[in-house]
């Protein structure tokens, strides 16, 4: 991680000087990269161009509250994956997920919303705020200049299964006034939106676990429209009977009792993966805006991003990795960079048999056998759904940030024929060039290319 | 014509509404002026202070769905494949149908599908056997269907879609609560003009006339209590409107890259020549009377396509029927058009087909649409007593014939998003 500038004091001595294009053209001040070359121009829709940095990072995840505390159990190799607490599993075949243990709400959420919303919508609002403090971000005078472009993937489960309950058991008049409000998709979009007062072009995506990936390439979508910054990202809380059991039938789940057994990704004894709750929100800034305000550091520039369907079936997984394929392709290109430019790649890693060889299979298509180090770090926390996919770019851009690629979690006899090059134990690497990739249940492919920010020092 | 950026034509439209299924018997119903709006017959209402709803007579196996298509879906679901059929038949796009030397790249196409609740209907059916009617909250996995993570998600209504037409390009489902219809055709429409997908199927569905979605309106108020004269149920503007009618269905878009629908001589109903939205950061179910945020939004979305307010011929409202909405909207159309908007027809679907949640904005971009392309703004029913605070002119009762270069469509919903969406007839710029 580079510091873009300590304050504005130092902006107005050491200009940076941006062209139109956004593209540095001339760099004054002491110890300063020269600009890098090759890099993506995205036009927008004046013919202008557009970057985007990543200036902030709020995790909310099994591994920790905050990205530092994150990161390190991530290096220290900490199994997040446990026997779930808080009711009884016996039914359901699954005994096991990724919880967000030392997570308190009041720290985040004022008494009046917490009773409003549900444990997706806390941990979204905790996320943007640590992602709002980790940039030093307040919001502008301008209402409409930030925007919030969150992933969902199950709604707020916990909440809901109240009501639902009251209804039944009860009657209509069980059901209280905030059902409305808490349960739906966007709920956790506009709580933040609401509460941080941003007022931009904002939404929500599913895509099931590619959400967290593709709410990048909707919010490059705004700020190519004149929106300087996004909040994206996401969380997840489906860790409740009726969402277990929900998430069961998809028939991906891993029925192992003991974590060290279950989520394997890419291990001759994967049997299916753990779902776990939280993610990560971050806030994404046009270039220029950032530089403006003084932002207090880039983590990294979004350069590439590419989503594909396999459009092949509504469950089983396709019969090759041509979509998947297609879609790293596609975010390479954008990014203005070859296979052979990337320095790792962050896995979806799904922990399926079938799932991984077809991950294997687009990634030896795309990069050759063991052509790239590859990483699942999922395997630490469980599959959050929508909100691992974002956690997964937090912990790219961290690997990026330390020159650390974080080892594979629960990997003892990998699949030799898979033909990767996958990390198990952490390797020292620095990282220029980081694709992150992520699938959602049902065929959705989803690739983002993530760059180390060069022309900043401090 | 200018060529600096990729512009977007809508080129087939499917529409399953309640009291008209398919494209035409919408499009006569709502020009028409009738309601579809009745007692609830999906359960016994008797318990809740809403007791009417605009249902949609459905019945899938008739309409092409196969029986395992309708097993493993919740309603919502095969409501969007329906209208899509109809949409993707109507484009003259053979989609989905094998290695037609004129279909276009399966890699080309997109899907974008809204919805506000997904799948509420089947979760709350499959709740109901599964903690025996709310006795058990440790439910059994006993009485469950297997198909439940799909409706615990809902993107997996993009993946149908994508499936049936096989589109492997972008997929997504849109769910920003009430706005999902219009952010779905718009952010389609943006895949196409950043070249992401020459064609994108785009549209809404939502299926929420459930106990558990009647309830949750019901405590708030947010739904009508005029439960003795259902087909008048839906008051949009009308100073004696108290709330909202529950609805729901679908209506999907064919939306196509102008020079890819002119090379294979597509009919073109109309450009999508501006979409934007906003927040109000307000509250979660409250509007700020001034209507700032809903103008601003659709400010940007007639800057997009540079049009003036006074161009605009037809104004398809939000017009849910609650007071804070009608006048927060009326607000914001007077503050955009300014005294244009004195002299725009705008009226409400939902006084017919009632309010869909997030399908609603996508059939009302369906009949804004064809209002284009026909000439005709359909009215707003139930519309006789004038509120002084909605003073526009709301198309009482009766369609009628209007030039429509352009026309406006806007949507406001909970979480505080306000979107807006301008159709505009496709050879507008050329004369």
């Amino acid at each position: 991680m580079t510091e873009l500038a300590r304050s504005r004091s130092d902006l107005v001595t050491e200009p940076t000087v941006i062209s139109e294009e956004g593209v540095v053209t001339e760099v004054t001040g002491p110890a300063r990269e020269t600009a890098p070359t090759g890099r993506a121009i995205i036009p927008d829709r004046r013919g202008r161009t557009t970057r985007l940095l990543v200036t902030g990072l709020g995790v909310v995840a099994p591994s920790g509250v905050g990205v530092e505390e994150h990161w390190q159990s991530l290096l220290r190799g900490e199994l997040r994956v446990g026997p779930i607490e808080g009711f009884d599993t016996s039914k359901y075949g699954v005994s096991l997920a990724g919880q967000v243990r030392d997570f308190d709400p009041d720290r985040f959420v004022a008494p009046q919303l917490k009773v409003q919303t549900d444990r997706w919508t806390w941990m979204s609002l905790a996320a943007a705020t640590l992602a709002a403090e980790d940039a030093g971000y307040v919001p502008p005078e301008e209402a409409y200049a930030t925007s919030v472009f969150l992933a969902a993937g199950s709604g707020g489960n916990e909440f809901s299964q109240h009501e639902i309950q009251g209804l039944w058991a009860k009657g209509p008049r069980s059901v209280g006034a905030y059902q409305s409000i808490a349960w739906f998709y966007a709920a956790s979009t506009g709580q933040v939106s609401i509460r941080d007062g941003y007022k931009g072009p904002s939404g929500v995506v599913v895509s099931e676990g590619a959400g967290g990936l593709d709410s990048f390439g909707w919010a490059r979508r705004v700020v190519r429209r004149g929106t300087p910054a996004v909040l994206v990202g996401g969380t997840e809380a489906g860790i409740c009977p009726y969402a277990l059991l929900c998430q069961v039938t998809s028939g991906r789940l891993s029925t192992a009792a003991r974590p060290e057994d279950a989520y394997k990704p890419f291990d001759r004894r994967a049997n299916g993966h753990v779902i776990g709750e939280g993610g990560a929100i971050l806030l994404v800034e046009e270039a220029d805006a950032a530089r403006a305000r003084g932002a207090r550091h880039v983590w990294g520039e979004v350069v590439g991003y590419a989503a594909t369907h396999d459009a092949h079936h509504h469950e089983d997984a396709a019969p090759d990795a041509t979509q998947y394929a297609r879609a790293i392709r596609i975010s390479l290109a954008d990014a203005g960079v070859t296979p052979e430019d990337v320095d790792l790649v962050v896995a979806d890693g799904a922990g399926v048999p079938e799932l991984d060889a077809l991950e294997a299979q687009a990634l030896t298509a795309v990069f050759g056998e063991r052509g790239v180090p590859v990483t699942a770090p999922s395997s630490w926390t469980g599959r959050l759904m929508a909100g691992g996919s974002a956690l997964n770019v937090a912990t790219a851009l961290l690997a990026m940030r330390d020159g650390v690629v974080p080892a594979t979690g629960n990997v003892d006899e990998p699949v030799e024929e898979y033909g990767l090059d996958l990390v198990r134990q952490n390797r020292e690497s620095d990282l220029d060039v980081v694709v992150v990739l992520a699938r959602g249940f049902g065929g959705f492919n989803s690739s983002l290319v993530l760059r180390r920010a060069h022309e900043e020092t401090p | 014509m200018s060529t600096d950026r990729r512009r977007v034509v809508v080129t087939g439209i499917g529409v399953v509404a309640p009291g008209s299924v398919g494209r035409e018997a919408f499009w006569d119903m709502i020009t028409a002026g009738r309601t579809a709006t009745r007692r609830i017959t999906f359960f016994d209402p008797s318990r809740f202070r809403s007791q009417v709803a605009a249902e949609v007579d459905f019945h899938p196996r008739q309409l092409g769905l196969s029986a395992q298509e309708v097993h493993r879906n919740d309603r919502f679901v095969q409501f969007a494949m329906v209208a899509a059929d109809e949409a993707v038949a109507d484009s003259g796009l053979r989609l989905g149908v094998g290695d037609a030397p004129d279909a276009p790249e399966p890699e080309r196409v997109g899907v974008t599908l809204g919805s506000a609740v997904g799948a509420t209907m089947r979760l709350e059916d499959e709740y109901v056997n599964v903690s025996d009617a709310g006795r058990h909250w440790l439910v059994d996995p006993r009485y469950g269907s297997r198909f439940l993570h799909q409706a615990l998600v809902p993107s997996c209504g993009a993946t149908e879609l994508a499936v049936r037409f096989r589109a492997q390009g972008p997929a997504t489902v849109v769910s920003t609560g009430c706005t999902s219809g219009i952010d779905a055709v718009g952010y389609g429409s943006q895949l196409i003009e950043d070249g992401d997908a020459d064609v994108v199927i785009a549209g809404a569905s939502d299926a929420p006339i459930s106990p558990i979605s009647m309830a949750c309106f019901d405590t708030i108020r947010a739904t009508t209590d005029n439960n003795a004269d259902p087909e008048h149920a839906s008051k949009p503007f009308d100073a004696r409107r108290n709330g909202f009618v529950m609805g729901e269905g679908a209506a999907v878009m064919v939306l196509e890259e102008l020079e890819h629908a002119q090379r294979r001589g597509a009919e073109i109903y109309c450009e999508v020549t501006g979409y934007a939205n906003r927040c109000n950061a307000f509250h979660m179910t409250g509007l700020r009377p001034d209507g700032v945020e809903m103008a601003e939004a659709l400010d940007q979305a007639l800057a997009q396509g540079r049009i003036d307010g006074d161009e605009v011929g037809y104004v398809n409202a939000h017009g849910s029927g609650t007071k804070q909405n009608d006048r927060h909207e009326t607000a914001a159309v007077k503050l955009s058009l300014g005294q244009a908007a004195y002299k725009v027809p705008m009226s409400s679907l939902k006084s017919m087909v009632g309010h869909s949640l997030g399908a609603i904005g996508s059939i009302e971009i369906a009949a804004t649409a064809l209002a284009v392309q026909r000439q005709v703004v359909p009215p707003t029913a139930n519309y006789e007593v004038p509120d002084p605070e909605c003073d526009l002119d709301y198309v009482p009762k009766t369609a009628r014939e209007h030039k429509v270069d352009v026309a406006v469509s806007v949507g406001s919903g909970f979480g505080g998003f306000q979107s807006a969406i301008v159709l505009a007839k496709p050879d507008r710029r050329a004369s």
